[in-house]
């Protein structure tokens, strides 16, 4: 889906509104969805990976020495990570903040 | 080229069905439907129709298959009547929003409750806004007929959209009439076999059926009803061909002696032929009369109606179904709204009659032209009710 949803008018769609690009879900910004975003406190990271485990978006990436990342194009901010973590090196703030 | 049967409407129907040379059917028995199902269960059982037939265990789960199976690429058929329809319900609206070329058979029967096996609309105007392209039949050889048109246009890439037969339940279903039936050359000749757009098929993965959000919905939507819009011209195009090949011919409206007629009295389904006979008698003594049949309900002929019925001063429309608390019935109400428009428009009096198999006579079309005459052109009135 190269346009954006709100630009496609309805002489774009497909008949039946079929998705002819496979995998095309990947392009969609869960992000947006987010109230509270993730804080991650790498001094305090036993690299465990338990939040890497729980993440239901796999939002959260191992990056190098097996620390991670969160990828807020798709983290929803539902705050799993946060909860789960052993030693709170997770915390979750308003996105206002 | 045709061969002349005497036979059972729904055995006809379901030959029928073999002729189109389907690939899968899933249906549920119900009464008055159920001989359809039956003899289509036998087609396949003795080997003379190479189908998948799928005995499913409700009418949800028929229509799904069907969904399925024609979203694979598969002709699918189906039939049911009144309760079957209600539960398959939410499966027919997405039938037609997937663009998925589905034949069903209706056979017209009364929504409960009271509990009746009974033939009235009431079934099919439950789901008039479901997207399908919907024709009401007269008699078992428009029914055979319309097996055949019914694939053609909903096939055709231009249209590609689910297709409802309507057939009286009883007054059609289980009467013996005499048929002609085609030769599969001429069928075959009509008929091409199912090309489909978009397949489900792991060497082409596509995704169907997927969410929308508010910001596309509209535009979804949009299509949807643009696509039946256009849909007119091909489904004038599969009746005129079938015309061709076979001498029969079709028409969105079905115009019964309406030349000059002040009084035009408006059917839909298989009471248009009673209706006739009641046309009759009243041309035999001089009163300019005439009947408009109803064929294409959805969608809707605006400009077809409105030609047929110019000139005349007094619309007697019969609806078959009530819709509760509303103006009138659901035809009247077609009618009066494309009606509106027009500068010289007759008065439009609504009758609600024959609910549930209560019979009509060819008198009673006779009271209801002459009562309407009297009567005022709002709202409407249940036919032969008492008290």
């Amino acid at each position: 889906m190269a346009k954006p949803e709100h630009e496609i008018t309805w002489k774009e769609l497909n008949v039946g509104c079929v998705i002819d690009e496979p995998g095309n879900a990947a392009s969609y910004r869960t992000g947006d969805w987010r109230s509270q975003r993730p804080i991650y406190t790498k001094d305090r990271c036993i690299r465990c990976g338990t939040c890497y485990v729980f993440c239901p978006d796999m939002a959260i990436k191992i990056i190098q020495e097996g620390y991670v990342e969160h990828d807020l194009y798709y983290c929803k901010g539902c705050g799993i990570c946060a909860e789960e973590c052993p030693t709170g090196a997770i915390a979750m703030v308003d996105e206002e903040e | 080229m045709a061969t002349k049967v005497g036979m059972e409407v729904s055995l006809a129907a379901a030959e029928a069905v073999k002729q189109a040379n389907v690939d899968v059917v899933a249906a549920y028995p119900i009464t008055p439907q159920t001989h359809i199902v039956e003899h289509l269960a036998e087609l396949v059982n003795n080997g003379e129709l190479d189908a998948e037939f799928i005995p499913v265990e409700s009418e949800h789960s028929a229509m799904s298959v069907c969904t399925g199976s024609s979203a694979a690429g598969a002709r699918s058929f189906t039939c049911t009547s009144s309760q079957g329809l209600a539960l398959m319900n939410e499966i027919v609206f997405i039938t037609a929003s997937l663009r998925l070329p589905i034949v069903m058979l209706l056979a017209n029967r009364t929504l409960s409750g009271p509990l009746s096996i009974w033939n009235d609309h009431s079934d099919v105007m439950s789901i008039r806004d479901c997207g399908w392209i919907q024709v009401f039949v007269e008699n078992g050889q428009e029914v055979y007929d319309h097996v055949f048109i019914g694939y053609r246009v909903a096939e055709d890439r231009n249209c590609l959209l689910p297709f409802m037969v309507n057939l009286d339940g009883f007054i059609l279903t289980h009467v013996i009439e005499p048929l002609e039936f085609l030769d599969q050359e001429i069928i075959d000749r009509y008929l091409p076999p199912y090309r489909p757009l978009y397949s489900l098929h792991p060497n082409h993965p596509v995704t169907m059926g997927a969410f929308s959000t508010p910001a596309l919905y509209t535009e979804t939507k949009k299509a949807q009803d643009e696509a039946i819009r256009e849909a007119m011209p091909y489904i004038l195009k599969g009746w005129q061909e079938f015309g061709d090949l076979t001498g029969r011919y079709y028409h969105p409206i079905e115009h019964y002696k309406t030349e000059g007629a002040k009084v035009i009295l408006v059917t839909q389904g298989s009471l248009g032929e009673t209706a006739s006979i009641a046309i009759d008698s009243l041309r035999e003594k001089g009163e300019t009369v005439g009947l408009v049949k109803i064929r294409l309900w959805r969608p809707f002929p605006v400009h077809e109606f409105r030609e047929a019925v110019k000139g005349a001063e007094l619309v007697v429309v019969m609806d078959r179904a009530i819709s509760y608390g509303a103006s009138a019935g659901p035809l009247a109400m077609e009618i009066r709204s494309a009606l509106y428009a027009e500068e010289e428009r007759p008065r439009v009096v609504n009758w609600i009659a024959g609910l549930a198999g209560r019979d009509l006579s060819p008198e009673d079309f006779l009271q209801m032209i002459h009562q309407a005459k009297e009567r005022s052109d709002e709202g409407y009135e249940i036919y032969g009710v008492r008290g």
